[in-house]
Protein backbone atom coordinates (compact mmCIF):
# COMPACT_ATOMS: atom_id res chain seq x y z
CA UNK A 1 0.00 0.00 0.00
CA UNK A 2 2.97 2.29 0.27
CA UNK A 3 3.86 2.23 -3.40
CA UNK A 4 1.12 4.69 -4.26
CA UNK A 5 2.37 7.62 -6.27
CA UNK A 6 3.21 10.57 -4.03
CA UNK A 7 1.74 14.01 -4.31
CA UNK A 8 -1.29 15.14 -6.23
CA UNK A 9 -2.92 12.86 -8.70
CA UNK A 10 -4.89 14.83 -11.14
CA UNK A 11 -7.34 13.12 -13.39
CA UNK A 12 -7.58 9.54 -14.43
CA UNK A 13 -4.41 7.85 -15.51
CA UNK A 14 -2.81 4.43 -15.52
CA UNK A 15 -2.85 2.75 -12.15
CA UNK A 16 0.47 2.75 -10.30
CA UNK A 17 2.73 -0.10 -11.29
CA UNK A 18 3.79 -3.02 -9.21
CA UNK A 19 0.39 -4.24 -8.15
CA UNK A 20 -1.54 -7.16 -9.58
CA UNK A 21 -4.29 -5.78 -11.78
CA UNK A 22 -6.97 -7.96 -10.28
CA UNK A 23 -6.25 -6.93 -6.70
CA UNK A 24 -6.26 -3.33 -7.81
CA UNK A 25 -9.60 -3.81 -9.42
CA UNK A 26 -11.12 -5.49 -6.37
CA UNK A 27 -9.76 -2.73 -4.16
CA UNK A 28 -11.29 -0.07 -6.41
CA UNK A 29 -14.53 -1.97 -6.45
CA UNK A 30 -14.78 -1.78 -2.69
CA UNK A 31 -13.46 1.74 -2.20
CA UNK A 32 -15.19 3.49 -5.06
CA UNK A 33 -18.44 1.58 -5.58
CA UNK A 34 -20.58 2.46 -8.57
CA UNK A 35 -23.49 2.63 -6.13
CA UNK A 36 -22.43 6.20 -5.38
CA UNK A 37 -23.37 7.05 -8.95
CA UNK A 38 -26.86 5.79 -8.37
CA UNK A 39 -28.90 8.80 -7.13
CA UNK A 40 -27.36 11.21 -9.63
CA UNK A 41 -27.74 8.72 -12.48
CA UNK A 42 -31.37 7.94 -11.72
CA UNK A 43 -32.41 11.59 -11.64
CA UNK A 44 -30.32 12.46 -14.68
CA UNK A 45 -31.53 9.55 -16.79
CA UNK A 46 -35.20 9.77 -15.89
CA UNK A 47 -35.67 13.53 -15.97
CA UNK A 48 -33.11 14.51 -18.60
CA UNK A 49 -31.76 11.69 -20.78
CA UNK A 50 -34.94 9.69 -21.36
CA UNK A 51 -37.01 12.75 -22.45
CA UNK A 52 -34.17 13.82 -24.73
CA UNK A 53 -34.25 10.45 -26.49
CA UNK A 54 -38.06 10.24 -26.49
CA UNK A 55 -38.15 13.66 -28.15
CA UNK A 56 -36.83 12.09 -31.33
CA UNK A 57 -39.90 9.89 -31.52
CA UNK A 58 -42.54 12.41 -30.41
CA UNK A 59 -41.16 14.96 -32.86
CA UNK A 60 -42.51 12.68 -35.57
CA UNK A 61 -46.04 12.57 -34.20
CA UNK A 62 -49.14 14.64 -33.72
CA UNK A 63 -49.34 14.50 -29.98
CA UNK A 64 -51.85 15.39 -27.27
CA UNK A 65 -49.82 14.04 -24.32
CA UNK A 66 -52.37 11.19 -24.08
CA UNK A 67 -52.11 9.71 -27.52
CA UNK A 68 -49.90 10.31 -30.48
CA UNK A 69 -50.35 9.69 -34.19
CA UNK A 70 -47.28 9.08 -36.28
CA UNK A 71 -46.99 11.71 -39.01
CA UNK A 72 -43.43 11.20 -40.17
CA UNK A 73 -41.44 14.33 -40.93
CA UNK A 74 -44.52 16.54 -41.21
CA UNK A 75 -43.60 18.64 -38.15
CA UNK A 76 -40.14 19.34 -39.48
CA UNK A 77 -41.58 20.24 -42.85
CA UNK A 78 -43.90 22.72 -41.11
CA UNK A 79 -40.99 24.16 -39.23
CA UNK A 80 -38.95 24.75 -42.34
CA UNK A 81 -41.80 25.81 -44.60
CA UNK A 82 -43.62 28.37 -42.46
CA UNK A 83 -42.01 31.76 -42.49
CA UNK A 84 -43.02 32.37 -38.86
CA UNK A 85 -41.18 29.28 -37.75
CA UNK A 86 -38.23 29.47 -40.09
CA UNK A 87 -37.34 32.95 -38.91
CA UNK A 88 -36.53 31.37 -35.55
CA UNK A 89 -33.42 29.77 -37.04
CA UNK A 90 -31.96 32.97 -38.43
CA UNK A 91 -32.77 34.79 -35.23
CA UNK A 92 -31.26 32.12 -33.00
CA UNK A 93 -27.99 32.11 -34.94
CA UNK A 94 -27.93 35.91 -35.17
CA UNK A 95 -28.57 36.25 -31.44
CA UNK A 96 -25.87 33.73 -30.50
CA UNK A 97 -23.28 35.28 -32.82
CA UNK A 98 -23.95 38.87 -31.73
CA UNK A 99 -23.99 38.11 -28.01
CA UNK A 100 -20.93 35.90 -27.96
CA UNK A 101 -18.98 38.21 -30.30
CA UNK A 102 -19.65 41.26 -28.16
CA UNK A 103 -19.02 39.37 -24.94
CA UNK A 104 -15.58 38.33 -26.22
CA UNK A 105 -14.60 41.83 -27.35
CA UNK A 106 -16.03 43.76 -24.38
CA UNK A 107 -15.06 41.08 -21.89
CA UNK A 108 -11.46 41.18 -23.09
CA UNK A 109 -11.33 44.99 -22.98
CA UNK A 110 -12.86 45.14 -19.52
CA UNK A 111 -10.63 42.29 -18.40
CA UNK A 112 -7.50 44.19 -19.50
CA UNK A 113 -8.81 47.39 -17.92
CA UNK A 114 -9.64 45.72 -14.63
CA UNK A 115 -6.28 43.96 -14.31
CA UNK A 116 -4.38 47.22 -14.85
CA UNK A 117 -3.18 49.41 -12.02
CA UNK A 118 -6.50 51.10 -11.63
CA UNK A 119 -7.68 52.55 -8.38
CA UNK A 120 -11.17 51.35 -7.48
CA UNK A 121 -10.45 48.22 -9.48
CA UNK A 122 -12.27 46.06 -6.95
CA UNK A 123 -15.31 48.32 -7.00
CA UNK A 124 -15.45 48.27 -10.79
CA UNK A 125 -15.16 44.49 -10.91
CA UNK A 126 -18.15 44.23 -8.58
CA UNK A 127 -20.16 46.73 -10.61
CA UNK A 128 -19.49 44.87 -13.85
CA UNK A 129 -20.20 41.46 -12.38
CA UNK A 130 -23.34 42.14 -10.36
CA UNK A 131 -25.83 42.06 -13.28
CA UNK A 132 -24.88 38.39 -13.80
CA UNK A 133 -26.62 37.57 -10.52
CA UNK A 134 -29.77 39.60 -11.10
CA UNK A 135 -32.79 37.71 -12.34
CA UNK A 136 -33.29 37.82 -16.09
CA UNK A 137 -36.96 38.74 -15.71
CA UNK A 138 -36.04 41.77 -13.60
CA UNK A 139 -33.41 42.85 -16.13
CA UNK A 140 -35.88 42.37 -18.98
CA UNK A 141 -38.58 44.50 -17.35
CA UNK A 142 -36.16 47.25 -16.38
CA UNK A 143 -34.70 47.52 -19.85
CA UNK A 144 -38.13 47.45 -21.47
CA UNK A 145 -38.75 50.64 -19.49
CA UNK A 146 -35.40 52.17 -20.38
CA UNK A 147 -35.99 51.45 -24.07
CA UNK A 148 -39.51 52.89 -24.27
CA UNK A 149 -39.92 55.05 -27.37
CA UNK A 150 -40.91 58.41 -25.86
CA UNK A 151 -40.17 58.36 -22.16
CA UNK A 152 -37.32 55.86 -22.09
CA UNK A 153 -33.97 57.00 -20.81
CA UNK A 154 -32.09 55.67 -23.84
CA UNK A 155 -33.99 57.83 -26.29
CA UNK A 156 -33.85 60.86 -24.01
CA UNK A 157 -30.09 60.48 -23.75
CA UNK A 158 -29.84 60.11 -27.52
CA UNK A 159 -32.01 63.20 -27.98
CA UNK A 160 -29.43 65.20 -26.02
CA UNK A 161 -26.86 64.52 -28.71
CA UNK A 162 -29.41 65.10 -31.46
CA UNK A 163 -30.19 61.51 -32.42
CA UNK A 164 -33.80 60.51 -32.81
CA UNK A 165 -34.03 57.02 -31.34
CA UNK A 166 -36.84 54.81 -32.52
CA UNK A 167 -39.09 52.33 -30.81
CA UNK A 168 -36.34 49.85 -30.05
CA UNK A 169 -38.47 46.88 -29.03
CA UNK A 170 -41.50 47.71 -31.18
CA UNK A 171 -39.62 47.94 -34.47
CA UNK A 172 -39.01 44.70 -36.31
CA UNK A 173 -35.54 45.75 -37.43
CA UNK A 174 -34.18 46.61 -33.99
CA UNK A 175 -36.15 44.38 -31.57
CA UNK A 176 -33.90 41.34 -31.61
CA UNK A 177 -30.70 43.40 -31.67
CA UNK A 178 -31.89 45.41 -28.66
CA UNK A 179 -32.60 42.23 -26.70
CA UNK A 180 -29.18 40.88 -27.69
CA UNK A 181 -27.50 44.05 -26.41
CA UNK A 182 -29.33 43.75 -23.09
CA UNK A 183 -28.13 40.15 -22.92
CA UNK A 184 -24.58 41.45 -23.40
CA UNK A 185 -25.12 44.02 -20.64
CA UNK A 186 -26.21 41.26 -18.27
CA UNK A 187 -23.66 38.65 -19.30
CA UNK A 188 -20.48 40.61 -20.02
CA UNK A 189 -19.57 40.48 -16.31
CA UNK A 190 -19.09 36.73 -16.50
CA UNK A 191 -16.92 37.07 -19.61
CA UNK A 192 -14.93 39.76 -17.81
CA UNK A 193 -14.19 37.69 -14.71
CA UNK A 194 -13.22 34.73 -16.90
CA UNK A 195 -10.79 37.01 -18.77
CA UNK A 196 -9.49 38.44 -15.49
CA UNK A 197 -8.73 34.91 -14.26
CA UNK A 198 -7.07 34.12 -17.60
CA UNK A 199 -4.97 37.30 -17.71
CA UNK A 200 -3.85 36.94 -14.09
CA UNK A 201 -2.56 33.44 -14.82
CA UNK A 202 -0.17 34.76 -17.49
CA UNK A 203 3.37 34.69 -16.01
CA UNK A 204 4.74 38.19 -15.37
CA UNK A 205 8.02 37.26 -17.11
CA UNK A 206 6.47 37.70 -20.53
CA UNK A 207 5.54 41.29 -19.78
CA UNK A 208 9.04 41.94 -18.47
CA UNK A 209 10.44 40.49 -21.67
CA UNK A 210 8.35 42.92 -23.71
CA UNK A 211 9.53 45.77 -21.50
CA UNK A 212 13.18 44.75 -22.02
CA UNK A 213 12.61 44.81 -25.77
CA UNK A 214 11.20 48.30 -25.45
CA UNK A 215 7.62 47.39 -26.22
CA UNK A 216 4.72 49.61 -25.24
CA UNK A 217 1.26 48.90 -23.92
CA UNK A 218 0.01 47.89 -27.36
CA UNK A 219 2.81 45.35 -27.79
CA UNK A 220 2.07 43.94 -24.37
CA UNK A 221 -1.55 43.47 -25.36
CA UNK A 222 -0.96 42.25 -28.89
CA UNK A 223 1.87 39.81 -28.25
CA UNK A 224 1.28 38.62 -24.70
CA UNK A 225 -2.20 39.22 -23.34
CA UNK A 226 -4.15 38.43 -26.48
CA UNK A 227 -2.50 35.13 -27.44
CA UNK A 228 -2.05 33.88 -23.87
CA UNK A 229 -5.62 34.56 -22.79
CA UNK A 230 -6.78 32.15 -25.46
CA UNK A 231 -8.18 29.59 -22.97
CA UNK A 232 -10.40 32.35 -21.57
CA UNK A 233 -11.58 33.30 -25.06
CA UNK A 234 -12.37 29.66 -25.71
CA UNK A 235 -14.48 29.41 -22.55
CA UNK A 236 -16.29 32.67 -23.22
CA UNK A 237 -17.14 31.71 -26.80
CA UNK A 238 -18.41 28.24 -25.89
CA UNK A 239 -20.37 29.42 -22.84
CA UNK A 240 -22.04 32.36 -24.52
CA UNK A 241 -22.78 30.38 -27.67
CA UNK A 242 -24.54 27.67 -25.68
CA UNK A 243 -26.39 30.33 -23.70
CA UNK A 244 -27.24 32.36 -26.79
CA UNK A 245 -28.60 29.44 -28.79
CA UNK A 246 -30.84 28.37 -25.91
CA UNK A 247 -31.86 31.81 -24.70
CA UNK A 248 -35.51 32.25 -23.98
CA UNK A 249 -36.28 34.20 -20.81
CA UNK A 250 -34.89 37.59 -21.81
CA UNK A 251 -36.55 37.51 -25.22
CA UNK A 252 -39.79 36.36 -23.67
CA UNK A 253 -39.90 39.09 -21.02
CA UNK A 254 -38.89 41.87 -23.41
CA UNK A 255 -40.67 41.20 -26.70
CA UNK A 256 -42.43 37.80 -26.51
CA UNK A 257 -41.04 37.20 -29.95
CA UNK A 258 -42.73 40.31 -31.27
CA UNK A 259 -43.51 42.48 -33.06
CA UNK A 260 -45.27 39.70 -34.93
CA UNK A 261 -42.78 36.86 -35.08
CA UNK A 262 -39.78 38.97 -35.93
CA UNK A 263 -37.78 38.37 -32.78
CA UNK A 264 -38.76 34.74 -32.19
CA UNK A 265 -35.97 32.29 -31.53
CA UNK A 266 -36.26 28.52 -31.61
CA UNK A 267 -36.67 28.46 -27.83
CA UNK A 268 -39.54 30.95 -27.87
CA UNK A 269 -41.25 29.09 -30.73
CA UNK A 270 -41.03 25.90 -28.67
CA UNK A 271 -42.89 27.69 -25.89
CA UNK A 272 -45.49 29.21 -28.20
CA UNK A 273 -46.26 25.87 -29.85
CA UNK A 274 -46.44 24.26 -26.43
CA UNK A 275 -48.92 26.88 -25.23
CA UNK A 276 -50.99 26.42 -28.37
CA UNK A 277 -51.16 22.69 -27.69
CA UNK A 278 -49.04 21.60 -30.67
CA UNK A 279 -46.91 19.28 -28.58
CA UNK A 280 -45.49 17.36 -31.52
CA UNK A 281 -44.49 20.55 -33.28
CA UNK A 282 -43.01 21.94 -30.07
CA UNK A 283 -40.96 18.78 -29.61
CA UNK A 284 -39.81 18.97 -33.22
CA UNK A 285 -38.55 22.45 -32.36
CA UNK A 286 -36.70 20.94 -29.44
CA UNK A 287 -35.07 18.34 -31.66
CA UNK A 288 -34.10 21.03 -34.15
CA UNK A 289 -32.61 23.12 -31.34
CA UNK A 290 -30.70 20.04 -30.19
CA UNK A 291 -29.37 19.52 -33.72
CA UNK A 292 -28.44 23.19 -34.16
CA UNK A 293 -26.64 23.28 -30.80
CA UNK A 294 -24.75 20.05 -31.50
CA UNK A 295 -23.95 21.05 -35.08
CA UNK A 296 -22.39 24.28 -33.84
CA UNK A 297 -20.93 23.48 -30.43
CA UNK A 298 -19.26 20.15 -31.24
CA UNK A 299 -17.20 21.42 -34.21
CA UNK A 300 -16.57 24.68 -32.36
CA UNK A 301 -15.21 22.83 -29.33
CA UNK A 302 -13.09 20.66 -31.56
CA UNK A 303 -11.78 23.59 -33.62
CA UNK A 304 -11.11 25.90 -30.68
CA UNK A 305 -9.66 23.03 -28.64
CA UNK A 306 -7.17 22.32 -31.41
CA UNK A 307 -6.04 25.92 -31.48
CA UNK A 308 -5.68 25.84 -27.74
CA UNK A 309 -3.10 23.08 -28.04
CA UNK A 310 -1.33 24.82 -30.91
CA UNK A 311 -0.80 28.13 -29.09
CA UNK B 1 1.25 65.92 -16.40
CA UNK B 2 1.30 62.22 -17.12
CA UNK B 3 -0.15 61.44 -13.72
CA UNK B 4 -2.88 63.96 -14.36
CA UNK B 5 -3.74 62.44 -17.72
CA UNK B 6 -3.76 59.00 -16.19
CA UNK B 7 -6.06 60.21 -13.48
CA UNK B 8 -8.36 61.74 -16.09
CA UNK B 9 -8.54 58.53 -18.10
CA UNK B 10 -9.27 56.55 -14.97
CA UNK B 11 -12.00 58.93 -13.94
CA UNK B 12 -13.64 58.69 -17.36
CA UNK B 13 -13.49 54.88 -17.37
CA UNK B 14 -14.92 54.83 -13.88
CA UNK B 15 -17.79 57.18 -14.69
CA UNK B 16 -18.63 55.39 -17.94
CA UNK B 17 -18.68 51.96 -16.35
CA UNK B 18 -20.68 53.17 -13.38
CA UNK B 19 -23.26 54.92 -15.52
CA UNK B 20 -23.50 52.02 -17.89
CA UNK B 21 -23.92 49.34 -15.26
CA UNK B 22 -25.59 51.16 -12.39
CA UNK B 23 -28.19 53.37 -14.11
CA UNK B 24 -30.72 50.53 -14.46
CA UNK B 25 -30.37 49.82 -10.74
CA UNK B 26 -30.87 53.49 -9.95
CA UNK B 27 -34.10 53.42 -11.93
CA UNK B 28 -35.28 50.34 -10.02
CA UNK B 29 -34.56 51.82 -6.60
CA UNK B 30 -35.91 55.30 -7.32
CA UNK B 31 -39.13 54.10 -8.90
CA UNK B 32 -39.69 51.57 -6.13
CA UNK B 33 -40.02 54.30 -3.50
CA UNK B 34 -42.04 56.86 -5.48
CA UNK B 35 -45.76 57.48 -5.28
CA UNK B 36 -47.84 56.04 -8.15
CA UNK B 37 -48.23 59.37 -9.97
CA UNK B 38 -44.55 60.20 -10.00
CA UNK B 39 -43.57 56.61 -10.79
CA UNK B 40 -45.42 56.97 -14.10
CA UNK B 41 -42.68 59.34 -15.28
CA UNK B 42 -40.14 56.50 -15.09
CA UNK B 43 -37.35 59.01 -14.78
CA UNK B 44 -34.47 59.68 -12.42
CA UNK B 45 -36.04 62.53 -10.50
CA UNK B 46 -35.65 62.36 -6.76
CA UNK B 47 -38.81 60.92 -5.13
CA UNK B 48 -41.16 63.73 -4.05
CA UNK B 49 -42.92 61.53 -1.51
CA UNK B 50 -41.05 58.65 -0.03
CA UNK B 51 -43.39 55.69 -0.04
CA UNK B 52 -40.96 52.97 0.92
CA UNK B 53 -43.14 51.36 3.59
CA UNK B 54 -46.45 51.85 1.77
CA UNK B 55 -45.17 50.38 -1.48
CA UNK B 56 -43.58 47.54 0.40
CA UNK B 57 -46.74 46.56 2.25
CA UNK B 58 -48.87 47.05 -0.85
CA UNK B 59 -46.71 44.69 -2.90
CA UNK B 60 -46.69 42.12 -0.13
CA UNK B 61 -50.47 42.26 0.26
CA UNK B 62 -51.16 42.26 -3.46
CA UNK B 63 -53.30 39.44 -4.76
CA UNK B 64 -53.75 37.85 -1.37
CA UNK B 65 -50.08 37.73 -0.36
CA UNK B 66 -49.00 35.95 -3.53
CA UNK B 67 -45.48 37.34 -3.18
CA UNK B 68 -45.01 35.87 0.28
CA UNK B 69 -46.17 32.48 -0.91
CA UNK B 70 -43.88 32.80 -3.90
CA UNK B 71 -40.99 33.56 -1.56
CA UNK B 72 -41.73 30.43 0.46
CA UNK B 73 -41.98 28.37 -2.72
CA UNK B 74 -38.74 29.73 -4.13
CA UNK B 75 -36.96 29.13 -0.84
CA UNK B 76 -38.16 25.53 -0.62
CA UNK B 77 -37.28 24.93 -4.26
CA UNK B 78 -33.80 26.44 -3.91
CA UNK B 79 -32.86 24.82 -0.59
CA UNK B 80 -34.02 21.31 -1.42
CA UNK B 81 -32.69 21.31 -4.98
CA UNK B 82 -29.30 22.64 -3.93
CA UNK B 83 -29.01 20.12 -1.08
CA UNK B 84 -29.73 17.25 -3.45
CA UNK B 85 -27.39 18.61 -6.11
CA UNK B 86 -24.54 18.88 -3.60
CA UNK B 87 -24.89 15.34 -2.23
CA UNK B 88 -25.62 13.61 -5.54
CA UNK B 89 -22.98 15.48 -7.53
CA UNK B 90 -20.25 15.07 -4.89
CA UNK B 91 -20.83 11.31 -4.67
CA UNK B 92 -20.79 10.91 -8.44
CA UNK B 93 -17.76 13.16 -8.88
CA UNK B 94 -15.84 11.14 -6.28
CA UNK B 95 -16.26 7.83 -8.09
CA UNK B 96 -15.83 9.55 -11.45
CA UNK B 97 -12.47 11.04 -10.48
CA UNK B 98 -11.14 8.02 -8.58
CA UNK B 99 -12.22 5.17 -10.81
CA UNK B 100 -11.44 5.59 -14.49
CA UNK B 101 -12.64 3.08 -17.02
CA UNK B 102 -15.48 2.51 -19.41
CA UNK B 103 -18.15 3.51 -16.92
CA UNK B 104 -16.16 6.62 -16.09
CA UNK B 105 -15.86 7.63 -19.74
CA UNK B 106 -19.58 7.16 -20.20
CA UNK B 107 -20.27 9.28 -17.12
CA UNK B 108 -17.93 11.98 -18.43
CA UNK B 109 -19.78 12.00 -21.71
CA UNK B 110 -23.12 12.33 -19.92
CA UNK B 111 -21.81 15.23 -17.83
CA UNK B 112 -20.72 17.12 -20.94
CA UNK B 113 -24.01 16.33 -22.69
CA UNK B 114 -25.85 17.72 -19.69
CA UNK B 115 -23.99 20.99 -20.08
CA UNK B 116 -24.69 21.37 -23.78
CA UNK B 117 -28.00 19.72 -24.69
CA UNK B 118 -31.13 21.84 -24.36
CA UNK B 119 -33.69 19.88 -22.33
CA UNK B 120 -36.61 18.41 -24.28
CA UNK B 121 -39.51 20.20 -22.65
CA UNK B 122 -42.72 18.46 -23.62
CA UNK B 123 -41.38 14.90 -23.27
CA UNK B 124 -40.21 15.86 -19.77
CA UNK B 125 -43.70 17.12 -18.95
CA UNK B 126 -45.15 13.91 -20.33
CA UNK B 127 -42.84 11.81 -18.17
CA UNK B 128 -43.51 13.86 -15.05
CA UNK B 129 -47.22 13.49 -15.67
CA UNK B 130 -46.84 9.74 -15.90
CA UNK B 131 -45.28 9.82 -12.43
CA UNK B 132 -47.92 12.24 -11.15
CA UNK B 133 -45.21 14.86 -10.58
CA UNK B 134 -46.20 17.46 -13.17
CA UNK B 135 -47.28 20.76 -11.59
CA UNK B 136 -45.91 19.68 -8.24
CA UNK B 137 -43.00 21.06 -6.25
CA UNK B 138 -41.19 17.68 -6.03
CA UNK B 139 -41.38 17.43 -9.82
CA UNK B 140 -39.83 20.86 -10.30
CA UNK B 141 -37.15 20.04 -7.72
CA UNK B 142 -36.20 16.90 -9.63
CA UNK B 143 -36.02 18.92 -12.85
CA UNK B 144 -33.73 21.52 -11.28
CA UNK B 145 -31.53 18.76 -9.84
CA UNK B 146 -31.29 16.92 -13.16
CA UNK B 147 -30.38 20.10 -15.07
CA UNK B 148 -28.00 21.37 -12.38
CA UNK B 149 -26.02 18.19 -11.73
CA UNK B 150 -23.55 18.41 -14.61
CA UNK B 151 -22.00 21.71 -13.65
CA UNK B 152 -21.73 20.70 -9.99
CA UNK B 153 -20.05 17.41 -10.93
CA UNK B 154 -17.45 19.34 -12.95
CA UNK B 155 -16.60 21.59 -10.00
CA UNK B 156 -16.46 18.70 -7.52
CA UNK B 157 -14.36 16.51 -9.81
CA UNK B 158 -11.75 19.21 -10.29
CA UNK B 159 -11.50 19.69 -6.53
CA UNK B 160 -11.35 15.98 -5.72
CA UNK B 161 -8.49 15.58 -8.20
CA UNK B 162 -6.36 17.65 -5.81
CA UNK B 163 -7.08 15.43 -2.78
CA UNK B 164 -4.22 12.91 -2.54
CA UNK B 165 -5.14 9.26 -2.81
CA UNK B 166 -2.93 8.47 0.19
CA UNK B 167 -5.81 9.74 2.23
CA UNK B 168 -8.12 7.10 0.78
CA UNK B 169 -5.45 4.46 1.39
CA UNK B 170 -5.01 5.51 5.00
CA UNK B 171 -8.74 5.43 5.59
CA UNK B 172 -8.97 2.01 3.96
CA UNK B 173 -6.28 0.62 6.26
CA UNK B 174 -8.49 1.73 9.11
CA UNK B 175 -11.31 -0.25 7.53
CA UNK B 176 -13.16 2.72 6.12
CA UNK B 177 -14.23 2.08 2.55
CA UNK B 178 -17.02 2.71 0.06
CA UNK B 179 -19.76 5.10 1.17
CA UNK B 180 -18.20 5.43 4.62
CA UNK B 181 -14.92 6.52 3.03
CA UNK B 182 -16.78 9.15 1.04
CA UNK B 183 -19.04 10.52 3.74
CA UNK B 184 -16.61 10.42 6.66
CA UNK B 185 -13.31 11.26 5.00
CA UNK B 186 -13.78 12.89 1.61
CA UNK B 187 -17.00 14.86 1.90
CA UNK B 188 -15.87 16.97 4.90
CA UNK B 189 -12.78 17.95 2.90
CA UNK B 190 -14.94 19.28 0.07
CA UNK B 191 -16.19 22.20 2.15
CA UNK B 192 -14.67 25.01 0.05
CA UNK B 193 -15.99 23.71 -3.25
CA UNK B 194 -19.29 22.76 -1.62
CA UNK B 195 -19.80 26.39 -0.65
CA UNK B 196 -19.04 27.41 -4.22
CA UNK B 197 -21.52 24.89 -5.63
CA UNK B 198 -24.16 26.02 -3.13
CA UNK B 199 -23.72 29.66 -4.12
CA UNK B 200 -23.72 29.24 -7.89
CA UNK B 201 -26.59 26.74 -7.91
CA UNK B 202 -28.69 28.80 -5.49
CA UNK B 203 -28.40 31.89 -7.66
CA UNK B 204 -29.19 29.90 -10.80
CA UNK B 205 -32.23 28.15 -9.31
CA UNK B 206 -33.61 31.17 -7.45
CA UNK B 207 -33.38 33.21 -10.65
CA UNK B 208 -34.68 30.44 -12.88
CA UNK B 209 -37.72 31.48 -14.87
CA UNK B 210 -38.02 28.92 -17.67
CA UNK B 211 -38.38 25.72 -15.67
CA UNK B 212 -41.01 27.00 -13.20
CA UNK B 213 -42.88 28.46 -16.18
CA UNK B 214 -43.06 25.06 -17.86
CA UNK B 215 -43.17 22.61 -14.99
CA UNK B 216 -45.00 24.45 -12.21
CA UNK B 217 -47.59 26.71 -13.82
CA UNK B 218 -50.43 28.19 -11.80
CA UNK B 219 -50.65 30.79 -9.09
CA UNK B 220 -50.74 28.51 -6.06
CA UNK B 221 -47.13 27.48 -6.12
CA UNK B 222 -45.61 30.09 -8.39
CA UNK B 223 -41.99 31.03 -7.71
CA UNK B 224 -40.87 34.64 -7.34
CA UNK B 225 -39.68 34.92 -10.93
CA UNK B 226 -43.00 33.73 -12.35
CA UNK B 227 -44.85 36.04 -9.96
CA UNK B 228 -42.76 38.95 -11.15
CA UNK B 229 -43.52 38.02 -14.74
CA UNK B 230 -47.26 37.97 -13.98
CA UNK B 231 -47.00 41.28 -12.11
CA UNK B 232 -45.60 42.82 -15.27
CA UNK B 233 -48.88 42.49 -17.14
CA UNK B 234 -50.99 43.31 -14.11
CA UNK B 235 -49.13 46.36 -12.86
CA UNK B 236 -48.04 48.09 -16.01
CA UNK B 237 -49.59 51.28 -14.72
CA UNK B 238 -48.30 50.93 -11.16
CA UNK B 239 -44.63 51.06 -11.83
CA UNK B 240 -43.77 51.78 -8.21
CA UNK B 241 -45.19 48.42 -7.16
CA UNK B 242 -43.63 46.53 -10.05
CA UNK B 243 -40.21 47.95 -9.27
CA UNK B 244 -40.65 47.37 -5.55
CA UNK B 245 -41.24 43.73 -6.47
CA UNK B 246 -38.07 43.72 -8.58
CA UNK B 247 -36.09 45.21 -5.71
CA UNK B 248 -37.40 42.62 -3.26
CA UNK B 249 -36.50 39.81 -5.64
CA UNK B 250 -33.02 41.21 -6.24
CA UNK B 251 -32.20 41.36 -2.54
CA UNK B 252 -31.30 37.66 -1.96
CA UNK B 253 -28.70 37.51 -4.76
CA UNK B 254 -27.43 40.93 -3.67
CA UNK B 255 -26.84 39.65 -0.13
CA UNK B 256 -25.00 36.58 -1.43
CA UNK B 257 -22.95 38.85 -3.66
CA UNK B 258 -21.99 41.17 -0.82
CA UNK B 259 -20.85 38.36 1.45
CA UNK B 260 -19.47 35.81 -1.02
CA UNK B 261 -18.38 37.84 -4.03
CA UNK B 262 -15.02 36.08 -4.36
CA UNK B 263 -16.43 32.59 -3.89
CA UNK B 264 -19.10 33.12 -6.55
CA UNK B 265 -16.64 34.54 -9.06
CA UNK B 266 -14.17 31.74 -8.32
CA UNK B 267 -16.86 29.11 -8.87
CA UNK B 268 -18.08 30.56 -12.12
CA UNK B 269 -14.62 31.05 -13.61
CA UNK B 270 -13.21 27.70 -12.40
CA UNK B 271 -16.04 25.80 -14.02
CA UNK B 272 -15.66 27.79 -17.20
CA UNK B 273 -11.92 27.45 -17.63
CA UNK B 274 -11.88 23.73 -16.92
CA UNK B 275 -15.14 22.89 -18.64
Amino acid sequence: MTKQQAGLRSGPGPAPEGRPARAERRRQYAAYPYALYLPATVVYLVIFAVPTVMAFYFALTRWTLFDSTFVGLQNFRDFLAEQNLRIGFQNTIFYAVVTSGLKVVLGLLLGVLLTSKLRLRGFLRSVVFFPVLVSTVAVGITFSVLLKPDTGLVNRALALVGIDGGDWLGDATTALLSVALVDVWKGVGLATVIYIAGILSIPRDYYQAVAVDGGNAWHRFRHVTLPLSWPATYSVIILSFIGGLRSFDLIWTMTRGGPGFTSDTIASIIYKQYQAGFFGLSTAGNVLLFLVVSAIIVPLTWFLGKRQVAV
Amino acid sequence: MRALRRFGAEAIALILATVFFLVPFALMLLTAVKDPAQALDLDFAWPANWRLVENFTEVIEARDYVLLRAYVNSTVLTVVSVALIVVFAAMAAFVLQRRPGKVGSLANFLVLSGLIIPPAIVPTIWLLQAFGLFKTMPGLILVEVAFGLSYAVLLFRAFIAAIPRELDEAAMIDGCTGPALFFRVIFPLLRPVTITVILTSSVAIFNDFVNPLYFLPGDDNATVQVTLYNFQSQYNTQWNLLFMDIVLITIPPLLLFVFFNRKIVAGMTAGAIKG
